[in-house]
């Protein structure tokens, strides 16, 4: 059996659980830090997208398995050339003091995979230009950064 | 724009926290261990580390203060995970808008070279 692998990514944002949530489902929002747009209607067992914004491609598929606005949304996660090899991707928004504590869980992965590894570098990327958008309006350039 | 707000800006007081965290090496010790395997309980750290439990749940504590490491527990078992976020802010405050021109004008002139 492959074994599998669990990624669990933590981020404080001076922001609401509102916001957050906002931030991961409005694809005109993942555009400004994440470069993709994040395609759905977000019911649960509905598929969603996560386009390229620069050119369309469809770069990542799945589906919501649930979502709790604004403290829970949990998708799964794959390539379409390979949409059975799927992992799950869980993001938990809690109220921390005066801020939001957002945990990325991704878990299910192929150890080792392409996956495995783009992942490890994309989440802590991904997540700061996060940060950065909703505490002072500035996300980083994330795909400038991909091509260096 | 007040002290207040450039020091929020800034990110100032996580940043001492992982700044202090990284100045010591059994708890780098700690970080590169659970690089190479993430999600691994108190007992199983303890063996890469010739110290008291105590002494590796304290480490632990500061790591996990500073955002470097984030736990979930697995029934009874409490697993503790790599959480490289924090790092990732220092480097693109401290690191990247200072290589990034450089990066830039290396590729140009390999573009200018190439085209030659």
């Amino acid at each position: 059996m492959m074994s599998k692998s669990t990624f669990v990514y933590v981020t404080y944002i001076r922001s609401t659980p509102d916001k957050v949530f906002k931030a991961l489902t409005d694809p005109e929002i993942t555009r400004q830090y994440w470069g993709h747009n994040n395609v759905s209607d977000w019911k649960p067992g509905s598929s969603w997208e996560h386009r390229r914004t620069s050119n369309g491609n469809v770069d990542i598929v799945g589906q919501v398995v649930e979502a709790k606005a604004p403290n829970r949304l949990v998708i799964t996660w794959a390539s379409p050339d390979s949409p059975d090899s799927r992992s799950r991707v869980t993001f938990d928004i809690e109220s921390a003091a005066e801020m939001v504590k957002l945990t990325v869980t991704h878990d299910d992965l192929e150890a080792g995979s392409g996956m495995d590894k783009g992942i490890r570098h994309g989440w802590p990327l991904v997540l700061s230009s996060l940060k950065s958008l909703l505490e002072t309006g500035k996300p980083i350039d994330i795909m400038a950064v991909k091509k260096t | 724009m007040t002290c207040r707000y450039l020091l929020a800006y800034s990110g100032g007081l996580d940043t001492d926290k992982v700044f202090k965290a990284l100045g010591d090496p059994s708890r780098r010790k700690l970080l590169d261990v659970l690089y190479k395997e993430d999600g691994q309980t108190l007992g199983e750290l303890c063996e890469h580390l010739e110290m008291t439990r105590q002494a590796v749940t304290q480490h632990l504590g500061l790591l996990e203060e500073a955002n470097l490491v984030s736990t979930q527990w697995r029934g009874r078992e409490k697993l503790h995970f790599l959480n490289p976020v924090p790092l990732y802010e220092i480097y693109e405050r401290w690191i990247a808008k200072f290589e990034r021109p450089r990066l830039k004008a290396l590729r140009d002139l390999k573009k200018r070279l190439e085209k030659e």
